[in-house]
């Protein structure tokens, strides 16, 4: 194989700036292997041709787009039927600000419908396969970007998060997945599933390469009412110990819900924590049980408005021949939505009708705001809160398809931290044996990766990464998929 | 049959004339080539944010002062969700439970409230009707989709279709002394609904109320809600009942046809604009736009009353009337110190609208305000009379021009004390011999036989009053 696949991001830019590497080269190698996968990781390819990227921060480095964003001139679906042939006429901040800093784009990646999903089995494209196992899904809805990055198809892919879609792929893949604050980084040009929630990030190979990306993604947008960008400058982590710093696990974890392997890889990265110096310790988050409820009424609530857009009037696909107006709504909207997303948007709808709005929405809105106090709180006696990113291993193809409420379950510990607009990351643990039953040694046949996941305080992503650097220096963990691709 | 109590509350939307849309760059226009001032954002592309105009903001805080309404130190956008091809997102983002102006009042009719939305975009009916039923298809120009609205909401505080127009037109003459809108009813920049409900003359509990959309100008609002006043009226008096729906007038033929019933209201499914933080204006940004107010019709009407001794319903008409106000203060300013300010305010409000009409912007005739000062300044030289003075405001009308040719070119000079007159007066009394000795046993009704004969050889050029005069001076009265 090629050495230059092993390098991540960061080290590409090092050794593009030295003249080690060409950028046109590393493209190339990305593109090919892009345009020859099997898994099903992207769903277009861009254009062979390098943009002059010397001199600038990123040098080049190719990178993969969740097709979510909108990107001008290169048809942007979010994986959905209704949008087939849509092609923006302008690029997402998030993106632009990559490519102005000199990443070049290589494709489009899968994703589920409308970034609805934890599976990516809900795309018009079909599934993708996760690197480690094809019989398994890569997570989701950020599932393409994960399993392009982590089968050596992209040295690195932007995701969006709104209940784990960053993290939870991450975890599945063996990955970096980086949530931002909310409004750290600008929604302009993302196709909005949930507009309180929604936040792009990274998807990387190291913590190094996270906070590289994140350093060029954020920053306050005018087009984007809700951005704030963050408060201090993105710093390339580099601390050696934890010492000082208070890791809390909120208590009562119902670990019922949670594969024993994946408690056990947890329990292993807690003993780690304190070997490099941190402490371990407990806070009550009381309403974190509600969060799931409550997020999966906003979450649909915003989706229903959010997706009216999608009416076949100027853009998409239009049904055929309507006989009126309420015809050509109805057969657009029926044909171009799939299953999953014509259930949250009737979730949401439902909601938000007139006699149910305070029992549903209000409520679900009271207790984000208890879930908000309720880490202010914790926040107050501790440095991170951290949990198991996912309760299980990346679970099977088809396994989870026709039992949407279990598929709901599995965000169990990543929703309530976007309910309050937390950063957090995902971070390589350790691996469980394939039915989750066990830890796995690296190497293990069949093992498959866990995810620790990190969550600080509002605009703390910089000592977000120092901790999760140091967590990740201190884990022996087995070499991604991209290492044993063929080349 | 009972005497009912008409209970109306009016909605009025009002275009902001500002630079750009309510939340994208794109600039306003009226009656430009079709989607040719559009972007991503206004279209509802996928991705795509909205971003508030500050400007709107201001307009709609301004509107609110003058509106004497609170403002809220903090206030929500929400999403107002249906379907329609002229609504790009799916939903209008607009303001439901917290908006920027709480309550006010303007001239004794209370105000619930004043909110920022967007505007629709326009769908066109391509067909004979030119409405959507029997349309052959629908086209949709989104030039218009996103123009900044304020929606004015008053409580139901009015009770006639005439009360309902003349508060309206105080109304719009106060929005257009802001400068934040051109509150013209024909170009869609000044919109009122109105809710109508009937009841018995003394019971505080209000009967069932309709809704009368969009009529669009101040005749029809007043036709319209008198039209349904009388509707109602009749229902109940029938012993029928009040359906709870949506009405449309079509003034060509009076009347009144459901657009939908309550059965089929929609359901807005309303909620906080994501996308959107609260705004929240300063204090001090009040009290900046607070200070910069100009004078309000109210105030001004009570300024040409008391300082320029106008009489208070020809002050009222000023004031309230925009164009007409204005119209006024150019010809004040063109007639210069001494002018004869009372005179020329009946002049405005009297002659000049007996001509042009009470809604008709008489800037836009073709007589000029230097022309009306003139003319007027003629009637008080008594240079002409004032049959002559009309014969010229009727030409100034026409045609426009300058008074004093059209005085010189039509004859229409008074007669003052002249041999001439002396001679026609003599002619006079001599014709009318029974008049005369009237006269003398002092029946005075008797000169108007002598000032008709007179008028009549001078072509109306005479001046009555001097008339009288010489009469009763040849007679010794």
């Amino acid at each position: 194989m090629s050495d230059l696949l092993k390098l991540t991001a960061a080290q590409a830019v090092e050794a593009l700036g030295r003249g080690d590497v060409d950028a046109g080269e590393l493209h190339s190698l990305y593109r090919e292997r892009a345009a020859g996968e099997t898994i099903n990781s992207y769903v277009s390819v861009g254009d062979p041709l390098v943009p002059d990227a010397a001199g600038k921060p990123l040098a080049g480095v190719p990178i993969a787009v969740k097709d979510l964003f909108c990107v001008e001139g290169i048809e942007t679906r979010a994986c959905s039927k209704i949008l087939t042939g849509y092609i923006p006429p302008y690029t997402a901040t998030a993106i632009a600000r990559l490519q102005d800093a000199g990443a070049s784009y290589l494709g489009k990646t899968n994703m589920d419908e409308f970034a609805m999903g934890s599976s990516n089995e809900n795309s018009a494209f079909g599934a993708v396969q996760n690197p480690w196992d094809p019989t398994r899904v890569p997570g989701g809805s950020s599932g393409g970007s994960a399993a392009a990055v982590a089968a050596g198809l992209a040295p690195w892919a932007t995701g969006t998060d709104t209940g784990g879609s960053i993290r939870q792929p991450a975890a599945f893949c063996g990955l970096v997945g980086l949530k931002p604050t909310y409004g750290a980084i600008s929604r302009y040009g993302m196709i909005a599933f949930a507009s309180s929630l929604d936040q792009a990030g990274p998807i990387t190979r190291d913590v190094t390469d996270a906070a590289l990306m994140l350093k060029y993604m954020q920053g306050r947008d005018e087009m984007d009412s809700t951005s704030t960008g963050m408060t201090e400058d993105v710093m390339m982590p580099s601390s050696e110990s934890l010492a000082g710093k208070k890791f809390a696990i909120p208590a009562p974890i119902d670990w019922n819900g949670v594969q024993p392997g994946v408690k056990e890889v947890f329990d292993l990265a807690c003993k780690r924590i304190e070997a490099a110096g941190g402490e371990i310790v407990e806070v009550p988050l009381p309403h974190a049980d509600y969060a799931l409820s409550a997020y999966y009424v906003i979450a649909p609530a915003e989706a229903s408005a959010n997706l009216s857009r999608f009416d076949g009037v100027r853009f998409g696909e239009r049904a055929a021949d309507p006989t009126g107006l309420t015809d050509m709504y109805e057969r657009t909207r029926g044909d171009g939505f799939g299953p999953e997303v014509k259930r949250r948007i009737m979730l949401g709808t439902y909601a938000l009708s007139s006699g149910y709005y305070d029992a549903y929405y209000n409520r679900a809105q009271q207790v984000r705001t208890k879930i908000l106090e309720d880490y202010a709180a914790a926040f107050s006696s501790c440095d991170f809160i951290i949990t198991p990113t996912a309760p299980s291993v990346a679970f099977g193809i088809g396994e989870k398809t026709d039992d949407p409420l279990a598929m709901y379950l599995g965000d169990l510990f990543t929703v309530p931290v976007s309910l309050a607009g937390l950063p957090a990351i995902s971070v390589p643990a350790g691996l469980a044996t394939s039915d989750g039953s066990a830890a796995a040694e690296p190497g293990a046949d069949g093992a498959l990766p866990v995810g620790l996941q990190i969550v600080a305080p509002h605009f703390r992503e910089n000592a977000l990464l120092e901790a999760a650097y140091v967590f990740e220096q201190a884990t022996e963990f087995a070499d991604g998929p991209w290492t044993w691709a063929g080349s | 049959m009972a005497e009912y109590e008409a209970v109306i509350g009016l909605e009025i939307h009002v275009q902001l004339s500002t630079a750009t849309k309510m939340f994208c760059g794109c600039r306003l226009s009226f009656g430009d080539t079709p989607n040719t001032h559009t972007c991503p954002v206004c279209l509802g592309h996928p991705g795509t944010l909205p971003v508030p105009n500050e400007e709107a903001i201001r307009s709609a805080i301004k509107i609110g002062l003058a509106l004497n309404c609170e403002i809220a130190p903090r206030s929500m956008f929400h999403r107002k969700n249906y379907f329609y091809p002229d609504l790009p997102k799916g939903y209008q983002i607009s303001q439901f439970d917290s908006p920027i102006c709480g309550e006010g009042e303007l001239a004794g009719v209370q105000l619930e409230r004043a909110h920022m939305e967007e505007d629709a975009a326009k769908n066109i009916h391509v067909g004979d009707s030119g409405r959507v039923h029997g349309a052959s298809r629908t086209v949709v120009d989104y030039n218009r989709g996103g123009t900044p609205l304020v929606e004015i909401v008053t409580k139901p505080d009015i009770h006639s279709g005439a009360q309902a127009r003349e508060w309206l037109q105080l109304l719009r003459a106060t929005v257009k002394q802001l400068g934040v809108s051109d509150v013209n009813m024909e170009e869609g920049s000044l919109r009122c609904d109105a809710n109508i409900s009937i009841r018995p003359v003394g019971q505080t509990e209000l009967g069932v109320k309709t809704e009368l959309k969009n009529m669009n100008s101040f005749r029809f609002i007043e036709r319209g809600i008198d039209a349904e006043i009388a509707r109602q009226t009749a229902l109940l008096d029938a012993g029928e009942k009040v359906q709870q729906e949506t009405l449309h007038f079509d003034p060509a033929t009076g009347s009144l046809t459901s657009l939908r019933s309550k059965e089929e209201a929609h359901d807005y499914r309303y909620f906080p604009e994501p996308d959107l933080v609260p705004v929240a204006p300063s204090p001090e940004l009040i009290d900046e736009i607070r200070a910069s107010l100009p004078e309000l019709p109210l105030a001004k009407a009570e300024r040409y009353e008391n300082e320029l001794g106008i009489a208070a319903d020809t002050a009222k008409f000023l004031a309230f009337n925009a164009d007409m106000g204005a119209y006024f203060e150019s010809v004040l300013a063109a007639a210069g110190e001494g002018a004869n300010v009372k005179r020329i305010g009946d002049w405005v409000t009297g002659e000049l609208v007996a001509r042009i009409g009470a809604d008709a912007n008489p800037a836009e005739s073709n007589v000029s305000p230097e022309a009306l000062a003139r003319l007027v300044e003629l009637v008080n030289e008594k240079a002409v009379n004032n049959t002559g003075a009309k014969t010229v405001l009727d030409k100034l009308v026409e045609g426009g021009g300058d008074p004093d040719a059209i005085v010189e070119a039509e004859g229409l000079a008074a007669m003052g004390d002249s041999d001439e007159l002396a001679g026609i007066i003599d002619a006079a009394l001599e014709a009318n011999p029974k008049a005369v000795d009237d006269l003398k046993s002092g029946n005075m009704k008797a000169i108007g036989a002598i000032i008709g004969f007179v008028m009549k050889q001078t072509q109306g050029r005479a001046d009555g009053g001097e008339v009288t005069r010489i009469v009763r001076e040849k007679l010794g009265l």
